[in-house]
């Protein structure tokens, strides 16, 4: 299978790949896919609890270069963007973006989900500690 | 050193120059049909047809009357299913196979089993192996054929064909493999291994695509197929279709070059094989090999890199030509069938690689390969969760995964 420029470009030269603290409150994680599937993404988010805007994405990604590139991209999107225009992202976005073949299209609906995954888990803590202080 | 670099002689190799110069006058001056009686063309390509079935047979210990000539091991493997259980319908309804078998006679089995025959489909141990106690409790008194490969594909394990032939020959059962992994890499011999039928083809020993065999008995016991293809009569009746000529000829050199060579080839192949999986396993952990290293083909080596995506990783050594069994590098989308069938998790399966060396690979070329995939396998475990996970001791299989 021929791989589309940006593919190759995320793949040789993957942005933003590591790990963030995930328990810090402002850590959203995701973890998406399953070894036997042959993918497993994980992306984090650190968002500014004061503005909403997030400020470090970091991913790891098991899967084929496709699916790097996928999450590696979607890390390069989600920096500077707030929790709700993250969650604007669309699989499709990333298909356009890295000229996946139909084949290639699960991938990006992996990145999707952890995008997702992670705004949820990072909205969950938050949630967990607004309560906290309403409980006070 | 050239590349890109071919280390994926399983799936076929290139035709050695020996052989080209053997095929080329049966192309354009002696192109005579080989069924022409009356004419010196076609004396010529009878006679360049029947040079290479006594070289085919000679290399595999039989006659060269038992050779009978195919397009391939595919058609060979159809042939020699389906002619068997058509022609011993009234004996019995029953053949045995392995789960690990190449796919033409996984699929030529699903066809006969529309057609009334019962399969019996036999697992494989963790090493790749057939179990003999299995396969001698899987026979029955209809039982008309096993048919076994004699080396696979994927893990280049090779099967205990003589024992699995004793025994069917015990039972009065039938026997056949598919060899075209197998011969002219590992001495075969159909005699000495039981063999009553037996695949085999050009395109995986140094000769052309287009041409194969299937050899079939004459005698004690003397197998009948029945033909699959109505037409002239061709080879004793049992398949029709004029001879590839050109192909027959490039197919017999491959045939008398591998026999000369095969010692001295096979040692060398051995000693490169071993230098790759040592680096390999020197220099990386958890790296797994795939079926038993005790009995197998000297060119082979399937290994799983744990953590490692097999089709990210062949696009970092993007330069050198191997397989892999991740479901992302197959048509179907579904990991290695064969390695799901050793029982070491999809996970592995996902993440091997097969490297098929061959005649023409140098130790140069055995060197750059290993360097480079000990560089590849250690810069995609940086971005492996798995591999992250794994470090931090959390075992991979309690966590909850949203399998999709």
């Amino acid at each position: 299978m021929a791989y589309s420029n940006k593919v190759l470009d995320h793949y040789n030269h993957p942005r933003n790949v590591g790990s963030l603290d995930k328990n810090d409150p402002n850590v959203g994680t995701g973890m998406v896919g399953a070894p036997e599937c042959g993918d497993v993404m994980k992306l984090q988010v650190r968002v500014n609890p004061e503005t909403g805007i997030i400020e470090e994405a970091k991913f790891k990604t098991f899967g084929c270069g496709s699916a790097i590139a996928s999450s590696s991209l979607a890390t390069e999107w989600l920096h500077g963007k707030s929790v709700d225009e993250a969650l604007a992202i669309k699989n499709t976005d990333i298909v356009n973006e890295l000229s996946l073949p139909p084949v290639k299209i699960h991938c990006s609906v992996l990145a999707e989900d952890a995008i997702k995954a992670a705004i949820a888990d990072y909205k969950k803590k938050a949630g967990t500690k607004s309560d906290s202080v309403a409980a006070q | 050193m050239k590349l890109p670099i071919y280390m994926d002689n399983h799936a076929t190799t290139p035709v050695d120059p020996r052989v080209f110069e053997v095929m080329k006058p049966y192309f354009t001056e002696h192109f005579g049909n080989a069924a022409s009686r009356n004419h010196s063309f076609g004396w010529e390509a009878e006679e360049a047809v029947e040079k290479a079935r006594k070289q085919i047979a000679e290399l595999i210990g039989a006659a060269a009357k038992e050779i009978v000539f195919t397009s391939g091991a595919t058609e060979s493997n159809n042939l020699a299913l389906k002619g068997a259980a058509e022609m011993y319908a009234e004996k019995g309804n029953h053949i045995i196979t392995v789960a690990t078998e190449h796919k033409a006679i996984l699929d030529t089995c699903k066809h006969l089993e529309k057609h009334g025959i019962r399969v019996t489909y036999l697992p494989v141990k963790q090493d790749g192996l057939v179990d003999l106690d299995m396969l001698r409790d899987a026979i029955t008194d209809k039982t008309i054929l096993i048919s076994v490969m004699y080396a696979n594909n994927e893990i280049g394990v090779i099967q205990p064909v003589t024992e699995i032939g004793k025994i069917a020959h015990e039972r009065g059962v039938l026997f056949h493999s598919d060899a075209v992994q197998a011969v002219g890499k590992v001495p075969v011999n159909v005699l000495k291994d039981n063999i009553d039928i037996m695949s085999l083809t050009a395109h995986k020993l140094y000769g052309p695509k287009g041409v194969g065999a299937l050899y079939v008995r004459r005698k004690s016991p003397r197998v009948q197929l029945a033909a699959q293809m109505d037409g002239g009569g061709h080879e004793r009746g049992m398949r029709s279709g004029t001879l590839n000529v050109p192909g027959i000829a490039g197919f017999g050199e491959a045939c008398e070059i591998a026999r000369r060579e095969m010692p001295e080839e096979s040692a060398r192949l051995r000693a490169l094989r071993d230098k790759l999986r040592a680096k390999l396993e020197s220099e990386l952990d958890q790296v797994y090999i795939n079926g038993t290293m005790e009995s197998r083909l000297p060119h082979n080596l399937n290994i799983s890199f744990a953590y490692v995506e097999g089709e990210s990783l062949l696009m970092g050594i993007n330069d050198v030509a191997v397989s892999s069994g991740s479901a992302c590098t197959s048509a179907t989308l579904e990991p290695s069938y064969v390695l799901k069938a050793l029982g070491a998790g999809d996970d592995l399966a996902h993440s091997s690689i097969r490297f098929g060396l061959g005649r023409f690979n140098t130790e140069e070329e055995v060197d750059y390969v290993g360097d480079k995939v000990v560089d590849v396998v250690k810069k995609l475990r940086e971005l492996s969760p798995l591999y992250e996970m794994a470090k931090e001791g959390i075992d991979l299989t309690k966590v909850a995964w949203t399998a999709h």
